[in-house]
């Protein structure tokens, strides 16, 4: 952490931090020119009851040649930023992906599974057992994998596309290291895309007001080899998994429930 | 032969309809309460936005004190934070900013730079101020209410704004968001009579491209304004609909702390189309009066021209234009279609050539000129570095992907508020600084403006130059505190802790302006008429400060541009504009004040 520079980067997106380099020169340079010229006005040009100011309304050559250069100027800046976020637009095909759901004020994660597709989502299907609001009926959806209340994984690089969802307001999913964001939006899926260049453990920040949490909804992100990776991932419940497991302690706490009613069977005890 | 906006012209012809009839006060209430002369209502305007600026000013302590100091003062929880930077920001923007610029600046300044007795609806301009200060009651109502003023950022973003997790949902927001549609409805009012007086109402002689740049700001930004205002109105509106009848125009499916919603089908991002489509254009309904009295300070004190005076008209015109068309580069992380960046990022660079062009001829204004370094002139000057630096950081905001990073950081904040908040406010008090010997007849304490100039300026500087730096580390805007991250030095919290106690000196040196403002009017030295030896048509009245009607038994006639300052061949430094050529070389201002005939023609 140094605080001569900015933080490091840890993906692929170094195009944008020239993007701001070149931008920081030709306006740093411009900035300094024009307050030099105006320090020198004011010094050169004080009052003095004996002298007058030069009348001369317009200098047509001058404006044209000061709009000219500002114009190439601005050009210089725009087009390698326009050149960037043509490539922040198209995700590269192949590319993985995952998808960040916000809410207020938490951060979870899902995975397409070993299908590599994920399953479709509703907000209208959400409920207790159903935090992600996934179609139990979509068979892309069964192997997903879904993560609450922990750290995302991410594996190194390789490029990967990030989907998001918001089940109630805006959100903004942003790790600084990454340097890419993209608001989250009840009612859309969003997305942006990167390529993580640097293992490490970063922090994720909600980088849109949320209410009265915002400041609070934070979470972190492991990046790690594609080995460590595919065997974290491996540990995790799939989404039929949680379904199965959620529908038997559902029967279980039925059968509690009739067996409290019938005290002949107290004795079956359910098992884990 | 005229060619030119600064050639002056020897006949003016006469006027094609008689001056419209005033309405005279019979009493003490309708002279200074219910008037309707649009300097009585400018001061009314003035003082009311600056009374609500001062509430505004506090808030801003309020939340330094918690980014300074966190953990330290108990009365502020996260929801009152909000709070504060919400009403801060909003109160800042609308309620003082555009007040004060418009209503205030707009209705003195208009009339008597135009040389016209009065607004030409003076009632409707009386009724506009009066839903103003409705607006801003009901603003501070909200303080009051259960659950306090709305905490949804000055955006007010749904479903947030809405919804019970942000602070003010009860009734805050909807208080909110009645205040906001007064006032456009009250702005409306002025506004309309803004532009029809210029449009209609100019004295003999006074051709839009002879008018000052000052005038050519305002009515361009009233212009815009009335545009812009009423995507403001229709956002509020549909916004109260969806708090209060359950509509969803911005809302769509929602599970709220676990639970289903009944909104369905609307879009957020929609709502913030509305709002930017209003709040870019906003930015330079501040802006560009700020450019246009800017224009002015400069050539009067530097006792120079206005340089390339076509050229800056224009570039107000088109730099209005095009703030039509860069609204969604607020919006470029939002979730809108992405492929939208490239459009909007064209756009918005684009208008940084006309902004360039202006700045280069301020400066060019003062090249070969004689400048005094008077109170008016250091503010100028001030705004000059403060608008560079602000426009220069809206090139890397404005640059789709430089914004990526950069969207949401204390960069941003750091940026709006040197290109519209200081900057403006420089302009604003250089503004005072200038005009109040007209208001009053007495000149502001020179010592004490000075103390003011340099504290504001060198304090804005102080607290805004660390926060571009905090935003470039990522630190974000709008959190109520950071706690411990793995990307921010420690240092930076020092830095944090500097900016604090900075801001609460600058705060505190705007008392001395509200005192030099108070103690001037009774003990300020006698101005006279016209003591920066102006040329445009509020310095030439009969009396000062100006009477109900402005002028004197005849309204002046306009021979020149309002920058004839160095003239040669003219005797003094400066050529009022309704002065006849003929006076020119003996600079004979006897019969400028309207009081004596005309020189026949």
């Amino acid at each position: 952490m140094s605080p001569w520079w900015w933080t490091p980067i840890a993906s692929n997106w170094g195009f944008i931090d020239n993007t701001i380099i070149i931008t920081f020169w030709i306006t740093g340079v411009v900035f300094v020119a024009v307050i030099l010229f105006t320090a020198y006005c004011v010094l050169r040009y004080r009052y003095r009851e004996d002298r007058r100011a030069e009348y001369e309304p317009e200098d047509k050559k001058l404006e044209w040649w000061l709009t000219g250069l500002t114009a190439v100027g601005v050009a210089a800046m725009l087009i390698p930023g326009l050149f960037v976020w043509n490539q922040y637009v198209n995700v590269p095909p192949g590319a993985a992906e995952i998808e960040v759901v916000g809410q207020q004020w938490q951060w979870s994660y899902r995975y397409p599974g070993k299908d590599g597709v994920m399953g479709t989502s509703d907000t209208r299907l959400i409920s207790g057992d159903n935090p992600f609001g996934l179609n139990p009926n979509d068979p892309n959806g069964q192997d997903d994998v879904l993560i609450e209340g922990d750290d995302l994984h991410l594996p190194l690089g390789g490029p990967i596309k990030v989907l998001l969802r918001s089940i109630d307001v805006l959100h903004d999913f942003y790790v600084p290291q990454f340097r890419a964001k993209m608001d989250m939006v009840p009612g859309l899926v969003t997305y942006f895309w990167l390529t993580p260049t640097r293992p490490g453990t970063f922090d994720i920040l909600c980088f849109e007001l949320c209410g009265v949490g915002h400041h609070a909804m934070r979470g972190s992100v492991v990046v790690e080899k594609k080995e460590a990776f595919d065997g974290w991932l491996q540990e995790q419940e799939t989404f039929a998994q949680t379904m199965a497991r959620v529908k038997q302690g559902s029967e279980q706490a039925a059968n509690l429930a009739l067996n409290a009613a019938t005290p002949v069977a107290a004795g079956a005890r359910p098992t884990r | 032969m005229v060619d030119a906006a600064h050639d002056q012209v020897d006949f003016v012809p006469p006027a094609e309809v008689g001056e419209m009839e005033l309405y005279h006060p019979k009493s003490w209430l309708t002279k200074y309460v219910f008037s309707q002369d649009a300097k009585v209502i400018a001061i009314q305007y003035s003082f009311t936005a600056i009374a609500i600026g001062m509430v505004a000013l506090v808030l801003s302590w309020m939340m330094r004190l918690q980014l300074g100091f966190p953990e330290t003062f108990s009365f502020i929880e996260a929801e009152d934070y909000y709070q504060f930077i919400t009403m801060h920001g909003m109160i800042m923007v609308i309620y003082l900013l555009t007040a004060l610029f418009l209503g205030g600046f707009g209705n003195y300044l208009i009339p008597l730079m135009v040389g016209a007795r009065d607004m030409v609806f003076p009632y409707v301009n009386m009724l506009s101020y009066w839903i103003y200060l409705l607006a801003v009651l009901v603003l501070l109502a909200s303080f009051f209410v259960p659950g306090g003023p709305t905490g949804a950022g000055w955006t007010l973003y749904p479903p947030q704004a809405i919804l019970s997790g942000t602070p003010g949902s009860e009734g805050g927001i909807l208080l909110m968001l009645i205040s906001l549609a007064l006032f456009i409805v009250g702005f409306t009012m002025g506004g309309l009579n803004y532009v029809v007086t210029v449009l209609q109402a100019r004295t003999r002689g006074m051709t839009l491209m002879r008018l000052p740049l000052t005038i050519w700001g305002i009515f361009t930004a009233t212009v815009l304004a009335l545009l812009a205002f009423p995507a403001l109105f229709v956002g509020a509106v549909m916004m109260t609909l969806d708090r209060m009848l359950g509509t969803s125009f911005f809302m769509p499916g929602i599970v709220q702390f676990g639970e289903q919603m009944q909104y369905g089908g609307g879009s957020p991002v929609l709502f913030q189309h509305l709002f930017w489509f209003f709040g870019h254009p906003e930015v330079y309904i501040v802006a560009l009066p700020a450019f246009g009295i800017v224009s002015d300070l400069i050539s009067v004190h530097a006792r120079r021209h206005v340089f390339g005076y076509r050229l800056m008209v224009w570039a107000i015109v088109i730099i209005g234009a095009l703030s039509f068309v860069v609204w969604a580069h607020h919006m470029y992380v939002s979730g809108m279609n992405p492929w939208f960046g490239f459009f909007f990022a064209t756009t918005t660079l684009i208008i940084a050539v006309p902004t360039a062009i202006k700045v280069y001829n301020w400066v060019l204004t003062l090249w070969r000129g004689n400048i005094k370094l008077t109170l008016p002139m250091l503010f100028a000057l001030g705004f000059i570095v403060t608008f560079v630096n602000g426009g220069i950081t809206g090139l890397f905001l404005g640059n789709v992907v430089v914004d990526v990073p950069l969207s949401d950081t204390m960069f941003v904040v750091a940026h709006f508020h040197m290109v519209m908040g200081v900057a403006p406010i420089l302009v604003v008090f250089g503004a005072i600084y200038h005009w109040y010997p007209k208001m009053t007849g007495r000149m502001l304490n020179v010592p004490m403006g000075q103390i003011h100039f340099w504290i504001t300026f060198l304090g804005a500087y102080a607290i805004f130059l660390p926060l571009h730096y905090l935003g470039f580390l990522g630190v974000p805007r709008r959190y109520y505190e950071m706690t411990d991250t793995s990307f921010i030095p420690q240092s930076a919290e020092t830095l944090n802790a500097f900016v604090t106690v900075i801001a609460l000196i600058v705060g505190v040196a705007q008392l001395v302006f509200l005192f030099n403002i108070g103690w001037s009017m009774v003990k300020g030295k006698k101005s006279g008429p016209n003591p920066w030896r102006a040329t445009s048509l509020e310095w030439q009245t009969a009396t000062t400060p100006p009477g109900h009607g402005n002028f004197g038994p005849t309204l002046p006639v306009v021979y020149r541009w309002a920058y004839a300052f160095g003239l040669p061949g003219a005797k003094d430094d400066y050529v009022p504009q309704n002065m006849h050529p003929d006076q020119v070389a003996i600079g004979d201002t006897a019969d400028l004040s309207g009081t004596a005939a005309q020189p026949a023609e």
